[in-house]
Protein backbone atom coordinates (compact mmCIF):
# COMPACT_ATOMS: atom_id res chain seq x y z
CA UNK A 1 0.00 0.00 0.00
CA UNK A 2 2.75 2.34 0.74
CA UNK A 3 4.70 1.68 -2.60
CA UNK A 4 3.33 4.09 -4.60
CA UNK A 5 3.97 6.61 -1.90
CA UNK A 6 7.85 5.42 -1.13
CA UNK A 7 8.42 5.47 -4.95
CA UNK A 8 7.28 8.98 -5.24
CA UNK A 9 9.44 9.95 -2.23
CA UNK A 10 12.34 8.01 -3.63
CA UNK A 11 11.97 9.37 -7.23
CA UNK A 12 11.25 12.90 -6.55
CA UNK A 13 12.59 13.54 -3.33
CA UNK A 14 15.49 11.36 -2.33
CA UNK A 15 17.20 11.26 -6.02
CA UNK A 16 17.33 15.03 -6.15
CA UNK A 17 18.66 14.75 -2.83
CA UNK A 18 21.62 11.98 -4.55
CA UNK A 19 22.11 14.54 -7.33
CA UNK A 20 23.17 17.59 -5.41
CA UNK A 21 26.51 15.80 -6.25
CA UNK A 22 26.93 18.22 -9.13
CA UNK A 23 27.41 20.80 -6.52
CA UNK A 24 31.22 19.36 -6.60
CA UNK A 25 31.19 18.46 -9.55
CA UNK A 26 31.94 19.77 -13.44
CA UNK A 27 29.12 18.08 -14.61
CA UNK A 28 28.43 18.14 -18.67
CA UNK A 29 24.91 16.66 -20.19
CA UNK A 30 27.42 14.24 -22.17
CA UNK A 31 28.62 12.55 -18.97
CA UNK A 32 25.52 12.44 -16.78
CA UNK A 33 26.01 12.94 -13.14
CA UNK A 34 28.32 9.81 -12.37
CA UNK A 35 30.36 10.64 -15.57
CA UNK A 36 30.81 14.40 -14.75
CA UNK A 37 34.30 14.35 -12.97
CA UNK A 38 34.77 15.83 -10.22
CA UNK A 39 35.36 20.03 -9.10
CA UNK A 40 39.02 20.94 -8.80
CA UNK A 41 39.26 21.92 -5.58
CA UNK A 42 36.01 20.28 -4.49
CA UNK A 43 34.32 23.97 -3.47
CA UNK A 44 35.24 25.68 -6.63
CA UNK A 45 31.97 26.28 -7.38
CA UNK A 46 31.28 27.22 -3.93
CA UNK A 47 34.02 29.99 -3.88
CA UNK A 48 33.17 31.14 -7.24
CA UNK A 49 30.02 32.05 -5.71
CA UNK A 50 31.05 33.67 -2.44
CA UNK A 51 33.93 35.40 -4.23
CA UNK A 52 31.21 36.85 -7.02
CA UNK A 53 29.84 40.26 -7.01
CA UNK A 54 26.55 38.34 -6.98
CA UNK A 55 26.86 36.90 -3.51
CA UNK A 56 26.47 39.81 -1.50
CA UNK A 57 23.67 41.05 -3.29
CA UNK A 58 21.69 38.30 -3.31
CA UNK A 59 22.27 37.34 0.07
CA UNK A 60 21.16 40.99 0.94
CA UNK A 61 17.99 40.96 -0.94
CA UNK A 62 16.66 37.81 0.53
CA UNK A 63 17.19 38.70 3.56
CA UNK A 64 15.77 42.08 3.41
CA UNK A 65 12.79 41.49 1.87
CA UNK A 66 12.20 38.76 4.45
CA UNK A 67 12.59 40.79 7.19
CA UNK A 68 10.33 43.25 5.50
CA UNK A 69 7.75 40.81 4.97
CA UNK A 70 7.92 39.48 8.50
CA UNK A 71 8.29 42.98 10.21
CA UNK A 72 5.58 44.89 8.32
CA UNK A 73 3.32 41.99 7.78
CA UNK A 74 2.81 40.26 11.17
CA UNK A 75 0.76 43.01 12.56
CA UNK A 76 -1.75 43.40 10.03
CA UNK A 77 -3.47 39.71 10.19
CA UNK A 78 -3.58 40.51 14.31
CA UNK A 79 -5.39 43.67 13.88
CA UNK A 80 -7.57 41.96 11.55
CA UNK A 81 -8.03 39.25 14.59
CA UNK A 82 -8.78 41.68 16.89
CA UNK A 83 -11.42 43.06 14.89
CA UNK A 84 -13.26 39.88 13.50
CA UNK A 85 -12.89 38.59 17.33
CA UNK A 86 -15.14 42.24 18.58
CA UNK A 87 -17.72 42.30 15.39
CA UNK A 88 -20.72 41.28 16.88
CA UNK A 89 -23.18 41.45 13.81
CA UNK A 90 -22.40 37.74 12.61
CA UNK A 91 -23.45 37.96 9.15
CA UNK A 92 -20.98 40.89 8.58
CA UNK A 93 -18.61 39.10 10.33
CA UNK A 94 -18.73 36.09 7.72
CA UNK A 95 -18.79 38.49 4.46
CA UNK A 96 -15.68 40.37 5.59
CA UNK A 97 -13.75 37.21 6.28
CA UNK A 98 -15.46 35.56 2.98
CA UNK A 99 -13.61 38.64 1.04
CA UNK A 100 -10.69 38.88 2.36
CA UNK A 101 -9.59 35.48 2.64
CA UNK A 102 -10.06 35.22 -1.00
CA UNK A 103 -7.18 36.87 -2.15
CA UNK A 104 -4.49 34.03 -0.55
CA UNK A 105 -6.32 31.40 -2.94
CA UNK A 106 -5.54 33.62 -6.26
CA UNK A 107 -2.18 32.98 -8.00
CA UNK A 108 0.65 35.95 -8.02
CA UNK A 109 0.35 35.87 -11.85
CA UNK A 110 -3.05 37.11 -10.51
CA UNK A 111 -2.33 39.44 -8.48
CA UNK A 112 0.48 40.53 -10.68
CA UNK A 113 -2.46 41.29 -13.16
CA UNK A 114 -3.84 43.91 -10.16
CA UNK A 115 -0.71 45.40 -9.64
CA UNK A 116 -0.61 45.96 -13.38
CA UNK A 117 -3.92 47.32 -13.48
CA UNK A 118 -3.52 49.73 -10.29
CA UNK A 119 0.34 51.07 -10.72
CA UNK A 120 1.83 50.43 -14.49
CA UNK A 121 3.35 53.82 -15.54
CA UNK A 122 1.11 53.92 -18.79
CA UNK A 123 -2.21 53.14 -17.81
CA UNK A 124 -2.46 52.46 -14.35
CA UNK A 125 -5.14 53.62 -11.80
CA UNK A 126 -3.25 55.13 -9.18
CA UNK A 127 -1.17 56.87 -12.28
CA UNK A 128 -4.13 58.20 -13.77
CA UNK A 129 -5.12 59.94 -10.58
CA UNK A 130 -1.60 61.64 -10.01
CA UNK A 131 -1.38 63.30 -13.52
CA UNK A 132 -5.44 64.41 -13.43
CA UNK A 133 -3.85 66.13 -10.14
CA UNK A 134 -1.27 67.74 -11.76
CA UNK A 135 1.81 65.06 -10.68
CA UNK A 136 4.23 63.08 -12.57
CA UNK A 137 3.75 59.67 -13.11
CA UNK A 138 5.50 57.26 -10.70
CA UNK A 139 7.66 54.05 -12.55
CA UNK A 140 6.33 52.06 -9.53
CA UNK A 141 6.69 48.58 -11.03
CA UNK A 142 10.54 49.22 -12.56
CA UNK A 143 12.17 51.43 -10.27
CA UNK A 144 14.53 50.15 -7.42
CA UNK A 145 12.75 52.43 -4.95
CA UNK A 146 9.49 50.89 -4.79
CA UNK A 147 9.96 47.81 -5.77
CA UNK A 148 10.44 45.94 -1.98
CA UNK A 149 7.27 48.06 -1.11
CA UNK A 150 5.41 46.61 -3.87
CA UNK A 151 6.62 42.85 -2.75
CA UNK A 152 5.64 43.63 0.81
CA UNK A 153 2.38 45.42 -0.13
CA UNK A 154 1.61 42.59 -2.48
CA UNK A 155 2.15 39.87 -0.15
CA UNK A 156 0.14 42.29 3.20
CA UNK A 157 -3.18 42.04 0.76
CA UNK A 158 -2.76 38.72 0.09
CA UNK A 159 -2.65 37.34 3.41
CA UNK A 160 -4.36 40.06 5.54
CA UNK A 161 -7.14 37.42 6.15
CA UNK A 162 -5.93 34.13 5.47
CA UNK A 163 -3.17 34.92 8.20
CA UNK A 164 -5.94 36.17 10.58
CA UNK A 165 -7.64 32.83 11.05
CA UNK A 166 -4.93 31.23 13.18
CA UNK A 167 -5.10 34.16 15.80
CA UNK A 168 -9.01 34.11 15.67
CA UNK A 169 -8.88 30.57 16.39
CA UNK A 170 -6.89 31.15 19.47
CA UNK A 171 -8.90 33.85 20.23
CA UNK A 172 -11.68 31.21 20.24
CA UNK A 173 -9.77 29.23 22.65
CA UNK A 174 -9.48 32.47 25.39
CA UNK A 175 -11.85 31.29 28.66
CA UNK A 176 -14.61 33.37 28.54
CA UNK A 177 -15.15 34.12 32.34
CA UNK A 178 -12.27 35.95 32.41
CA UNK A 179 -14.28 38.86 29.99
CA UNK A 180 -16.93 38.46 32.39
CA UNK A 181 -15.32 38.82 35.13
CA UNK A 182 -13.66 42.31 33.70
CA UNK A 183 -17.03 43.43 32.47
CA UNK A 184 -18.31 43.49 35.86
CA UNK A 185 -15.21 45.49 36.72
CA UNK A 186 -16.35 47.95 34.57
CA UNK A 187 -13.18 47.17 32.14
CA UNK A 188 -13.75 49.21 28.68
CA UNK A 189 -13.58 47.31 25.66
CA UNK A 190 -9.86 48.00 25.06
CA UNK A 191 -8.84 47.20 28.07
CA UNK A 192 -10.24 44.13 27.80
CA UNK A 193 -7.97 43.69 24.34
CA UNK A 194 -5.12 44.86 25.98
CA UNK A 195 -5.24 42.95 29.19
CA UNK A 196 -7.10 39.51 27.92
CA UNK A 197 -7.60 39.30 23.95
CA UNK A 198 -3.79 40.12 23.59
CA UNK A 199 -2.10 38.04 26.22
CA UNK A 200 -4.18 34.95 25.28
CA UNK A 201 -2.91 34.77 21.34
CA UNK A 202 0.93 36.50 22.37
CA UNK A 203 2.29 32.52 22.72
CA UNK A 204 0.68 32.01 18.80
CA UNK A 205 2.25 35.13 17.95
CA UNK A 206 5.68 33.88 19.36
CA UNK A 207 5.60 30.94 17.66
CA UNK A 208 4.06 31.84 14.53
CA UNK A 209 7.56 34.45 14.38
CA UNK A 210 9.84 31.88 15.30
CA UNK A 211 8.63 29.65 12.36
CA UNK A 212 8.67 32.38 10.15
CA UNK A 213 12.62 33.15 11.29
CA UNK A 214 13.36 29.44 10.52
CA UNK A 215 12.45 30.12 6.52
CA UNK A 216 14.44 33.38 6.62
CA UNK A 217 15.78 32.33 3.58
CA UNK A 218 12.46 32.14 1.21
CA UNK A 219 11.67 35.19 0.23
CA UNK A 220 9.12 34.32 -2.48
CA UNK A 221 10.10 33.08 -5.44
CA UNK A 222 7.55 32.98 -7.12
CA UNK A 223 6.35 36.05 -6.46
CA UNK A 224 9.22 37.87 -7.41
CA UNK A 225 9.96 36.11 -10.54
CA UNK A 226 6.56 36.67 -11.73
CA UNK A 227 7.20 40.68 -10.25
CA UNK A 228 10.88 41.65 -11.31
CA UNK A 229 11.99 42.69 -14.53
CA UNK A 230 15.67 43.59 -15.18
CA UNK A 231 15.26 46.78 -13.91
CA UNK A 232 14.74 46.17 -10.67
CA UNK A 233 17.28 43.06 -10.33
CA UNK A 234 19.35 45.49 -7.95
CA UNK A 235 16.95 45.34 -5.54
CA UNK A 236 14.89 42.28 -5.98
CA UNK A 237 16.96 39.53 -7.10
CA UNK A 238 17.23 36.41 -4.01
CA UNK A 239 18.80 33.37 -4.05
CA UNK A 240 16.37 31.41 -5.55
CA UNK A 241 15.71 33.78 -8.50
CA UNK A 242 19.54 33.71 -9.42
CA UNK A 243 19.76 29.79 -9.26
CA UNK A 244 17.06 29.39 -11.36
CA UNK A 245 18.28 32.00 -14.47
CA UNK A 246 21.73 30.40 -13.78
CA UNK A 247 21.04 26.52 -13.92
CA UNK A 248 17.40 26.66 -16.59
CA UNK A 249 18.43 29.42 -18.43
CA UNK A 250 21.91 30.02 -18.83
CA UNK A 251 22.80 26.44 -18.01
CA UNK A 252 25.32 26.19 -15.57
CA UNK A 253 23.85 23.31 -13.67
CA UNK A 254 27.20 22.70 -10.84
CA UNK A 255 27.17 26.55 -10.00
CA UNK A 256 23.58 26.46 -9.44
CA UNK A 257 22.98 23.66 -7.53
CA UNK A 258 26.07 24.59 -5.38
CA UNK A 259 24.18 27.95 -4.26
CA UNK A 260 21.14 25.65 -4.12
CA UNK A 261 23.08 23.71 -1.63
CA UNK A 262 24.11 26.54 0.15
CA UNK A 263 20.87 27.73 0.57
CA UNK A 264 18.95 24.58 1.42
CA UNK A 265 21.83 23.85 4.04
CA UNK A 266 21.65 27.11 5.89
CA UNK A 267 17.74 26.56 5.53
CA UNK A 268 18.25 23.50 7.10
CA UNK A 269 19.41 24.83 10.53
CA UNK A 270 17.85 27.94 10.51
CA UNK A 271 14.96 25.37 10.38
CA UNK A 272 16.03 22.98 13.13
CA UNK A 273 17.02 25.75 15.41
CA UNK A 274 13.55 27.83 15.39
CA UNK A 275 11.48 24.49 16.31
CA UNK A 276 13.95 24.11 18.48
CA UNK A 277 13.43 27.21 20.10
CA UNK A 278 9.53 27.09 19.21
CA UNK A 279 9.49 23.54 21.04
CA UNK A 280 11.02 24.74 24.05
CA UNK A 281 8.43 27.85 23.80
CA UNK A 282 5.40 25.59 24.02
CA UNK A 283 4.50 22.94 21.74
CA UNK A 284 6.89 22.01 18.81
CA UNK A 285 5.83 21.11 15.77
CA UNK A 286 6.64 18.00 15.28
CA UNK B 1 -26.59 52.33 38.28
CA UNK B 2 -28.74 53.51 35.56
CA UNK B 3 -26.50 56.06 34.44
CA UNK B 4 -23.70 53.87 34.06
CA UNK B 5 -25.51 51.21 31.88
CA UNK B 6 -25.99 53.97 29.31
CA UNK B 7 -22.82 55.29 29.34
CA UNK B 8 -21.31 51.21 28.83
CA UNK B 9 -24.44 51.71 26.12
CA UNK B 10 -23.12 54.35 23.77
CA UNK B 11 -19.64 53.27 24.31
CA UNK B 12 -20.14 49.93 23.40
CA UNK B 13 -22.45 51.13 19.93
CA UNK B 14 -19.69 53.76 18.97
CA UNK B 15 -16.97 50.54 19.57
CA UNK B 16 -19.27 48.48 17.23
CA UNK B 17 -19.64 51.19 14.98
CA UNK B 18 -15.76 51.81 14.72
CA UNK B 19 -14.99 48.06 14.38
CA UNK B 20 -17.45 47.97 11.36
CA UNK B 21 -16.01 50.94 9.56
CA UNK B 22 -12.72 49.54 9.66
CA UNK B 23 -13.72 46.42 8.66
CA UNK B 24 -15.36 47.85 6.12
CA UNK B 25 -12.59 49.07 4.72
CA UNK B 26 -10.68 45.63 5.11
CA UNK B 27 -13.32 44.01 3.00
CA UNK B 28 -13.53 46.72 0.50
CA UNK B 29 -9.83 46.54 0.28
CA UNK B 30 -9.93 42.91 -0.89
CA UNK B 31 -12.85 43.48 -3.20
CA UNK B 32 -12.33 46.62 -4.92
CA UNK B 33 -9.03 45.76 -6.98
CA UNK B 34 -10.40 43.10 -8.82
CA UNK B 35 -13.23 44.98 -9.57
CA UNK B 36 -11.00 47.64 -11.17
CA UNK B 37 -9.72 44.84 -13.29
CA UNK B 38 -12.95 43.32 -13.98
CA UNK B 39 -13.90 46.85 -15.36
CA UNK B 40 -10.86 47.50 -17.62
CA UNK B 41 -11.55 44.17 -19.28
CA UNK B 42 -14.97 45.72 -19.86
CA UNK B 43 -13.61 49.38 -21.16
CA UNK B 44 -14.43 49.56 -24.87
CA UNK B 45 -11.25 52.07 -26.78
CA UNK B 46 -13.45 54.63 -27.15
CA UNK B 47 -14.07 55.50 -23.39
CA UNK B 48 -10.15 55.29 -23.09
CA UNK B 49 -9.79 57.97 -26.02
CA UNK B 50 -12.69 59.83 -24.28
CA UNK B 51 -10.82 59.66 -20.51
CA UNK B 52 -7.42 60.07 -21.72
CA UNK B 53 -7.12 56.69 -19.71
CA UNK B 54 -9.16 54.08 -18.01
CA UNK B 55 -11.48 54.80 -15.12
CA UNK B 56 -13.56 53.17 -12.37
CA UNK B 57 -16.65 53.01 -14.13
CA UNK B 58 -16.97 53.00 -18.03
CA UNK B 59 -20.00 54.74 -19.19
CA UNK B 60 -20.28 52.41 -22.09
CA UNK B 61 -19.08 48.08 -21.97
CA UNK B 62 -17.47 45.26 -24.08
CA UNK B 63 -17.21 42.11 -24.43
CA UNK B 64 -14.97 42.53 -27.13
CA UNK B 65 -11.57 41.59 -25.13
CA UNK B 66 -13.29 37.80 -23.77
CA UNK B 67 -14.29 37.53 -27.30
CA UNK B 68 -10.95 38.17 -28.88
CA UNK B 69 -9.21 35.86 -26.21
CA UNK B 70 -11.60 32.79 -26.24
CA UNK B 71 -11.55 32.53 -30.10
CA UNK B 72 -7.65 34.11 -31.53
CA UNK B 73 -5.55 33.02 -28.49
CA UNK B 74 -4.22 29.57 -27.02
CA UNK B 75 -6.12 30.79 -23.51
CA UNK B 76 -8.97 28.16 -24.49
CA UNK B 77 -5.52 25.41 -24.92
CA UNK B 78 -4.49 26.52 -21.81
CA UNK B 79 -7.89 26.23 -19.80
CA UNK B 80 -8.40 22.57 -21.46
CA UNK B 81 -4.33 21.65 -20.24
CA UNK B 82 -5.35 23.39 -16.38
CA UNK B 83 -8.29 21.98 -16.27
CA UNK B 84 -6.16 18.26 -17.11
CA UNK B 85 -3.65 19.15 -14.59
CA UNK B 86 -6.33 19.95 -12.14
CA UNK B 87 -8.31 17.08 -11.88
CA UNK B 88 -6.48 14.16 -12.78
CA UNK B 89 -3.99 15.56 -10.57
CA UNK B 90 -5.64 15.87 -7.52
CA UNK B 91 -7.33 12.80 -8.24
CA UNK B 92 -4.02 11.13 -8.30
CA UNK B 93 -2.65 13.47 -5.44
CA UNK B 94 -5.41 12.42 -3.15
CA UNK B 95 -5.40 8.34 -3.96
CA UNK B 96 -1.72 8.89 -2.95
CA UNK B 97 -1.59 10.49 0.22
CA UNK B 98 -4.35 8.56 1.37
CA UNK B 99 -2.67 5.13 0.30
CA UNK B 100 0.28 6.42 2.25
CA UNK B 101 -1.56 7.78 5.26
CA UNK B 102 -3.50 5.20 6.23
CA UNK B 103 -0.42 2.31 6.64
CA UNK B 104 1.80 4.93 8.43
CA UNK B 105 -1.29 5.68 10.88
CA UNK B 106 -1.69 1.97 12.03
CA UNK B 107 0.90 1.56 15.18
CA UNK B 108 1.57 -1.89 14.38
CA UNK B 109 3.47 -0.81 10.79
CA UNK B 110 7.29 -1.91 10.80
CA UNK B 111 9.60 0.50 10.53
CA UNK B 112 6.77 3.47 11.20
CA UNK B 113 9.08 5.80 12.67
CA UNK B 114 11.02 4.87 10.04
CA UNK B 115 9.19 6.26 7.35
CA UNK B 116 7.27 9.23 9.01
CA UNK B 117 10.91 10.40 9.66
CA UNK B 118 11.84 10.10 6.22
CA UNK B 119 8.84 12.37 5.01
CA UNK B 120 9.59 14.93 7.08
CA UNK B 121 13.30 15.40 6.47
CA UNK B 122 12.10 16.24 2.98
CA UNK B 123 10.23 18.95 4.71
CA UNK B 124 13.43 20.29 5.90
CA UNK B 125 15.76 19.75 3.25
CA UNK B 126 15.75 19.15 -0.39
CA UNK B 127 18.26 18.65 -3.10
CA UNK B 128 17.06 21.54 -5.32
CA UNK B 129 15.29 22.63 -8.35
CA UNK B 130 18.69 21.69 -10.81
CA UNK B 131 19.05 18.10 -9.25
CA UNK B 132 14.85 17.76 -9.21
CA UNK B 133 15.10 18.94 -12.95
CA UNK B 134 17.55 16.69 -13.78
CA UNK B 135 15.33 13.87 -12.55
CA UNK B 136 12.65 15.10 -14.40
CA UNK B 137 14.50 15.45 -17.82
CA UNK B 138 15.93 11.81 -17.38
CA UNK B 139 12.51 10.11 -16.67
CA UNK B 140 11.81 11.73 -20.27
CA UNK B 141 8.80 13.75 -18.46
CA UNK B 142 10.18 17.07 -20.05
CA UNK B 143 7.48 18.97 -22.27
CA UNK B 144 4.76 16.67 -20.71
CA UNK B 145 1.39 17.08 -19.23
CA UNK B 146 2.99 14.67 -16.45
CA UNK B 147 6.13 16.93 -15.63
CA UNK B 148 3.63 19.48 -13.72
CA UNK B 149 1.47 16.34 -12.16
CA UNK B 150 4.18 13.73 -11.05
CA UNK B 151 7.01 15.81 -9.40
CA UNK B 152 4.84 17.64 -6.79
CA UNK B 153 2.16 14.32 -6.77
CA UNK B 154 2.17 14.35 -2.42
CA UNK B 155 2.86 17.14 -0.36
CA UNK B 156 4.69 15.56 2.69
CA UNK B 157 2.25 17.55 4.84
CA UNK B 158 -0.69 16.69 3.83
CA UNK B 159 0.70 13.40 4.18
CA UNK B 160 1.12 13.96 7.92
CA UNK B 161 -2.20 15.43 8.72
CA UNK B 162 -4.29 12.90 6.96
CA UNK B 163 -2.28 10.28 8.57
CA UNK B 164 -3.05 12.53 12.07
CA UNK B 165 -6.95 12.33 11.20
CA UNK B 166 -7.03 8.62 10.40
CA UNK B 167 -4.95 7.62 13.88
CA UNK B 168 -8.30 9.33 15.61
CA UNK B 169 -10.07 6.41 14.09
CA UNK B 170 -10.88 3.87 16.59
CA UNK B 171 -8.90 0.80 16.32
CA UNK B 172 -11.97 -1.63 17.17
CA UNK B 173 -13.62 -0.53 13.58
CA UNK B 174 -10.02 -2.21 12.03
CA UNK B 175 -10.12 -5.35 14.02
CA UNK B 176 -13.78 -6.90 13.63
CA UNK B 177 -13.28 -5.52 10.10
CA UNK B 178 -9.94 -7.58 9.88
CA UNK B 179 -11.98 -10.43 11.46
CA UNK B 180 -14.23 -10.78 9.14
CA UNK B 181 -11.66 -10.87 6.79
CA UNK B 182 -11.82 -7.87 4.87
CA UNK B 183 -7.92 -7.14 3.50
CA UNK B 184 -6.26 -3.60 4.26
CA UNK B 185 -7.40 -1.85 0.50
CA UNK B 186 -11.01 -2.81 1.39
CA UNK B 187 -10.77 -1.45 4.86
CA UNK B 188 -9.55 1.32 3.59
CA UNK B 189 -11.98 2.06 0.79
CA UNK B 190 -15.00 1.30 2.51
CA UNK B 191 -14.27 1.62 6.17
CA UNK B 192 -11.45 4.60 6.53
CA UNK B 193 -12.15 6.74 3.65
CA UNK B 194 -16.25 7.26 4.18
CA UNK B 195 -15.26 7.60 7.37
CA UNK B 196 -13.04 10.73 6.85
CA UNK B 197 -14.81 13.17 3.82
CA UNK B 198 -14.41 16.33 5.52
CA UNK B 199 -10.30 15.75 6.09
CA UNK B 200 -10.25 14.43 2.41
CA UNK B 201 -12.39 17.02 0.59
CA UNK B 202 -10.16 19.56 2.63
CA UNK B 203 -6.89 18.54 1.23
CA UNK B 204 -8.31 17.63 -2.46
CA UNK B 205 -9.13 21.40 -2.08
CA UNK B 206 -5.87 22.48 -1.26
CA UNK B 207 -4.60 20.10 -3.94
CA UNK B 208 -6.75 21.74 -6.90
CA UNK B 209 -6.09 24.96 -6.03
CA UNK B 210 -2.33 24.09 -6.12
CA UNK B 211 -2.76 22.89 -9.50
CA UNK B 212 -5.51 25.74 -10.64
CA UNK B 213 -2.49 27.92 -9.90
CA UNK B 214 0.61 25.90 -11.43
CA UNK B 215 3.36 27.84 -12.52
CA UNK B 216 6.40 26.62 -11.48
CA UNK B 217 6.76 23.11 -12.90
CA UNK B 218 5.40 24.42 -15.78
CA UNK B 219 8.32 27.58 -16.48
CA UNK B 220 10.44 24.33 -15.22
CA UNK B 221 10.00 21.70 -17.85
CA UNK B 222 7.62 22.63 -19.91
CA UNK B 223 8.71 24.45 -23.46
CA UNK B 224 5.92 23.46 -25.74
CA UNK B 225 3.27 26.24 -25.94
CA UNK B 226 0.89 23.63 -26.44
CA UNK B 227 0.87 22.42 -22.87
CA UNK B 228 1.10 25.73 -21.11
CA UNK B 229 -1.23 25.91 -18.34
CA UNK B 230 -3.34 29.34 -18.06
CA UNK B 231 -1.19 30.58 -15.49
CA UNK B 232 1.96 30.83 -17.74
CA UNK B 233 -0.22 32.01 -20.95
CA UNK B 234 -1.82 34.59 -18.90
CA UNK B 235 1.84 35.83 -17.57
CA UNK B 236 2.44 36.07 -21.23
CA UNK B 237 -0.35 38.33 -22.17
CA UNK B 238 0.66 40.49 -18.84
CA UNK B 239 4.07 41.13 -19.97
CA UNK B 240 3.05 42.08 -23.34
CA UNK B 241 4.38 45.20 -24.34
CA UNK B 242 1.60 47.95 -25.72
CA UNK B 243 0.63 47.58 -29.34
CA UNK B 244 1.15 50.84 -31.50
CA UNK B 245 -2.68 52.61 -31.65
CA UNK B 246 -3.67 52.61 -35.15
CA UNK B 247 -7.04 52.49 -36.95
CA UNK B 248 -8.22 52.93 -32.81
CA UNK B 249 -11.63 52.34 -33.19
CA UNK B 250 -11.83 48.90 -34.11
CA UNK B 251 -8.90 47.75 -31.44
CA UNK B 252 -9.12 46.44 -28.13
CA UNK B 253 -6.33 47.54 -25.76
CA UNK B 254 -4.01 46.16 -24.28
CA UNK B 255 -5.05 46.53 -21.28
CA UNK B 256 -8.23 45.28 -21.90
CA UNK B 257 -7.18 42.26 -23.08
CA UNK B 258 -4.59 41.68 -20.05
CA UNK B 259 -7.42 42.14 -17.19
CA UNK B 260 -10.10 40.03 -19.02
CA UNK B 261 -7.63 37.32 -18.78
CA UNK B 262 -6.92 38.13 -14.91
CA UNK B 263 -10.54 37.99 -14.96
CA UNK B 264 -10.73 34.39 -17.16
CA UNK B 265 -8.12 32.78 -15.06
CA UNK B 266 -9.77 34.04 -11.77
CA UNK B 267 -13.10 32.96 -12.55
CA UNK B 268 -13.11 29.78 -11.06
CA UNK B 269 -11.58 30.72 -8.02
CA UNK B 270 -13.83 33.50 -7.16
CA UNK B 271 -16.84 31.55 -8.26
CA UNK B 272 -16.22 28.37 -6.25
CA UNK B 273 -14.51 29.71 -3.19
CA UNK B 274 -17.32 31.31 -1.48
CA UNK B 275 -19.12 27.68 -1.03
CA UNK B 276 -16.33 25.83 0.37
CA UNK B 277 -14.63 29.01 2.57
CA UNK B 278 -15.67 26.59 5.20
CA UNK B 279 -13.93 23.47 4.35
CA UNK B 280 -10.15 25.81 3.26
CA UNK B 281 -10.64 27.75 7.05
CA UNK B 282 -10.44 24.26 8.43
CA UNK B 283 -7.96 22.95 6.40
CA UNK B 284 -6.00 25.94 7.52
CA UNK B 285 -6.62 24.98 11.36
CA UNK B 286 -6.14 21.16 10.47
CA UNK B 287 -2.69 21.79 9.37
CA UNK B 288 -1.78 24.43 12.64
CA UNK B 289 -2.56 22.00 14.98
CA UNK B 290 0.41 20.06 13.20
CA UNK B 291 2.75 23.31 12.41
Amino acid sequence: MLLPGALYFIVFRYFPMYGVVIAFKDYSFNDGILGSYWADPWNKHFLTFIHSPYFGQLLTNTLLISVYKLLFGMLPPILMALLLNECRIRWFKSLVQTLTYMPHFLSWVIIYGIVLALLSQNSGLVNHWIEEAGGQSIPFLTSTTYFRSLLVSSEIWQNLGWGAIIYLAAMAGIDPTLYEAARVDGASRLRMIWHITLPGIRSVIVMLLILRLGHMLDAGFEQIYIMYNIQVYPVADILDTWVFRTGLQQLNFSLASAVGLFKAAIGLVLVLVSNRIAKRWGEGIW
Amino acid sequence: MGGRHMVRGTEERVFQIVVAAVLSLCGLAALFPLLYVLSVSLTPFSEVLRNGGFILIPRSITFDAYRKLLTESNVPQAFGVTAFITVVGTLLNLAVTSLMAYPLSRKQLPGRNLFLMLIVFTLLFSGGIIPTYLVVKSLGLLDSVWSMILPNMVWSFNVLIMKSFYETLPEELFESARMDGAKEFRILARIVLPLSVPVTLTIGLFYAVGHWNEFFQAIMYVTDRELFPLQVIVREILIQTQQPLENAENMTPTETLQMASVILASLPIIVVYPFLQKHFTKGMLLGSVKG
